[in-house]
């Protein structure tokens, strides 16, 4: 908690100074990229999430449908990769895979050095709430919830109800501090219907973020919005790779979002392209 | 935490959810009201029954009796010891009771039950079933000078009944008003009979002794040389001499303006009726003599008939004792049945209705007295035993009622399982959300099972709620649906109470409250898990 306060006191303390050039950005030069990290920063760090071998295919009907034929890949720790590929590649269901939201049939997927894929159910549970957090192409919001709810819902699935009801203060705090970060303080009571498309996005971004996890994994987060919607998305992932360290797998179609990340890698009917 | 946020946000958004509750609701409302009438009526039935009957009776297998009440008494008294506080013998037999009303002789089927008006009240509740205050104090045969009830002592609201008016007038003023009307006819009759014998004589027919006399004996020494037509006053009026019960059947000096018969208490069912608008019709009242048949106790029986004059009401409201019991003076009964041995002076007894102490097992008594008695001569039995067809038929009843209602509830149940696949289907995103997020399978589940018991507890609750509040009301809304259809709901005609008697068993209300819940879970749980088996990505992809 106290690591996660640190990070979000390093990006809120910049915050007139981050959230001003983003809209400056946006509004005068729209390819304004901020500098890469130098190259050697990021190799010479561990990895963090990897796979190797990693084979998927769905039946449909009697038909088996390979959608990925082993797959090897390494994401180090505070980098920012980006998945491309056309349609039906396979990509969405790589970052499903490496965010234990499926099985591989094959090959093993790796987390901080250990093999997570064979893990109970009940342990990918808690990676997924508190090591990965996931954004999505539709946001994924809940319809029920408020903008700040769902925010806090990854930590009211955490906390028993009386250990929530105890750091309800802390929660709601971290919740405010990240729905400021990208831009929502002023949406906190609506619902996610009353939302923009970047709206919503955002909010989904905020409630990844809360639980301060290791890695935000991102399956197409641009690809419903229009460009310069996108674009300021973009920004908010780059600005939390770069300020915070936050490590960000993220999978995209579009060429020239995946030229934003660190390192692009391309994804070709279920193979790793060189 | 989330399962509680979630649940709270389904319920409150998905108002189809309402339909299973209103269905909870009104099933469990229906079983609480039913519940409650049929214990209240089973209640009201129990306490009349053990108020007539006693909590245990001796009784003999001879209609004729057994001897000497003292001795099965005193062998009683040592058999069960501190187990017995009160004893009280009686003579019951069948019997025809006349009743005159307007000149017509009314014949009823009744059991007439000798009783010893110092001990029988003891023994069970008929001194408060009588209807003059000062009888339920005391029983005598006596009649009283006035002060019947006109309402009705044991209703305690009485906005709701209606008061017998003709009770007012009942007792000794009502007796005498009588023979005065009587005596006033008597003499007319008399008059027009002089006024006739002297239009004969004038005519030239010679009048013959009778002529200032009526009477049996002097109408028919009325010649039969007179033509038919000459006398038909005499010849007509003499069978209602004999038909109208009082008259003087004991003797010229028998003052029905100052004398009574014996008293007999009657059962208000024989004497009256209750019309459909809730009041009573009386054919007979305190005061007036009826005229009994029975037979005497003898080989061969020989019916003997007597008046009596009836001095109170009894009204146990159960309609089966009601219609069909008198009481005399047990004395008086033996005496005219001879069965009173004339040398030793000891009287015949037919049952010996005893009364126990609180608390004690009248089962366990009557299987001991059973021993003491020879059983192929005399017949020990608890009231309970006397009335096991109609109890337990009873008991049949409010089990049936209970199975068919829970059957309801059940339908509500198989409501909720519809309902809930419908939300677990619209909601297949929103549980692939919840996943990706962490929630578990387990958790997922909850968020379900937590839905499925607050829609059970909300609607046992309201269901409780309006059920008991039904209940309470339960008269008001009978009166209100009789006005509204025109049919009377609940008629007292029928059923001999002013009110419906309802009796809330609180532990009733809470297995039927606990069972809707427990349905409600049940019926949660395959959808539940049907939601907990999904597979995150496919639920994210669901469209």
């Amino acid at each position: 908690m106290s690591e996660l306060r640190a990070n979000l006191a390093a990006v809120s303390g910049g915050d007139a100074s981050l959230v001003a050039p983003r809209r400056a950005a946006h509004a005068t030069a729209p390819h304004v990229r901020l500098a890469p990290l130098p190259a050697g920063v990021v190799d010479a760090a561990p990895v963090l999430l990897g796979c190797r071998g990693l084979q998927k295919s769905y039946r449909k009907g009697a038909h088996q449908i390979p959608v990925l034929q082993g797959i090897d890949l390494e994401v180090r720790q505070g980098e920012f990769l980006a998945i491309v590929g056309q349609s039906g590649s396979g990509k969405s269901t790589l970052l499903h895979l490496l965010g234990t939201l499926d099985r591989p049939d094959e090959g093993q997927v790796h987390f901080d050095g250990s093999r997570i894929d064979n893990l109970p159910a009940a342990t990918h549970d808690l990676l997924r709430n508190r090591y990965f957090g996931m954004i999505f192409q539709f946001y994924h919001l809940l319809p029920e919830l408020s903008t700040l709810a769902n925010v806090l819902a990854p930590a009211l699935i955490a906390e028993s109800t009386l250990g929530y009801w105890r750091r309800r203060r802390d929660y709601r705090r971290r919740a405010l501090d990240l729905l400021e970060l990208v831009g929502l303080s002023h949406r906190l009571k609506h619902k996610p219907r009353e939302l923009s498309g970047g709206e919503m996005q955002r909010a989904a971004i905020a409630r990844a973020l809360l639980m301060q996890p290791r890695v935000l994994l991102a399956d197409e987060p641009t690809g419903n919005l229009d460009r310069s919607t996108g674009e300021a998305v973009m920004q908010t992932l780059i600005e939390l790779n770069r300020q915070s360290g936050l490590t960000i797998v993220m999978v995209t179609h579009d060429r020239w979002i995946a030229e934003q990340a660190d390192r692009t890698v391309q994804l070709v009917e279920g193979r790793i392209a060189d | 935490m989330y399962k509680l946020l979630l649940c709270w946000r389904y319920l409150r958004t998905r108002y189809i959810a309402l339909v299973c509750i209103v269905s909870v609701m009104l099933g469990v409302a229906t079983m609480v009201v039913v519940n409650s009438v049929m214990a209240g009526f089973t209640h009201e039935m129990q306490v009349r029954l053990n108020g007539m009957l006693g909590d245990l009776v001796l009784e003999s297998r001879s209609m004729d009796g057994a001897a000497d009440a003292e001795a099965a008494m005193e062998t009683i008294r040592q058999t069960a010891g501190d187990a017995v506080v009160g004893m009280s013998p009686t003579v019951s037999v069948p019997a025809l009771m006349y009743i005159d009303v307007g000149g017509q002789s009314l014949t009823r089927q009744i059991t007439m039950v000798g009783i010893d008006e110092s001990t029988y009240a003891d023994v069970s509740q008929f001194g408060d079933y009588l209807q003059h205050p000062d009888n339920r104090e005391q029983l005598q045969f006596e009649l009283r000078d006035d002060g019947y009830d006109v309402y009705d002592h044991q209703i305690e609201d009485q906005s709701d009944m209606k008061p017998r008016q003709a009770m007012a007038d009942a007792g000794w003023r009502y007796r005498r008003y009588k023979a005065m009307l009587k005596a006033q006819q008597r003499e007319q009759r008399r008059r027009a009979d002089a006024a006739r014998m002297q239009a004969l004589a004038a005519s030239g027919v010679d009048p013959q002794a009778g002529f200032g006399e009526t009477g049996a004996a002097d109408s028919a020494a009325v010649p039969g040389g007179a033509n038919d037509d000459a006398n038909p006053a005499t010849a007509f009026s003499d069978p209602f001499a004999t038909a109208a019960g009082d008259e003087q059947p004991q003797g010229r000096d028998f003052d029905p303006a100052n004398e009574t018969h014996t008293g007999i208490v009657v059962g208000m069912g024989i004497c009256s009726w209750r019309g459909s608008d809730g009041a009573d019709q009386f054919i007979a009242l305190p005061g007036d003599d009826v005229r009994v048949s029975f037979p005497k106790a003898s080989l061969p029986p020989e019916a003997i008939s007597e008046f009596y004059t009836v001095v109170d009401f009894y009204e146990s409201k159960m309609q089966e004792y009601d219609a069909s019991f008198v009481f005399v003076p047990l004395r008086k009964l033996q005496e005219s049945r001879g069965m009173i041995d004339p040398t030793t002076g000891i009287a015949k007894f037919t049952s010996i209705q005893i009364k126990l102490a609180p608390g004690v097992d009248a089962n366990q008594v009557r299987d001991q007295l059973q021993e003491a008695f020879p059983s192929e001569l005399f017949l020990v039995s608890t009231w309970r035993d006397k009335q096991g067809p109609l109890l337990a038929a009873v008991q049949m009843e409010t089990a049936v009622l209970n199975v068919l209602l829970f059957m309801i509830v059940a339908v509500a149940g198989f409501g909720i399982l519809a309902i809930f696949f419908m939300i677990v289907v619209e909601k297949t995103r929103d549980i692939g959300i919840l996943k990706s997020l962490g929630a578990s399978a387990g958790g997922v589940m909850g968020i379900f099972l937590t839905y499925g018991v607050s829609l059970g507890a909300v609607g046992a609750g309201v269901g409780v709620a309006i059920g008991l509040a039904f209940t309470h009301y339960i008269n008001e809304i009978a009166d209100l649906l009789s006005q509204l259809t025109g049919q009377p709901v609940f008629d007292p005609a029928v059923y001999y109470f002013y009110k419906i008697p309802t009796i809330v068993n609180p532990l009733t209300v809470a297995w039927i409250a606990l069972g809707a819940v427990l349905i409600a879970v049940a019926a949660s749980v395959l959808p539940a898990l049907r939601a907990a088996k999904l597979h995150p990505v496919r639920a994210l992809r669901y469209e």
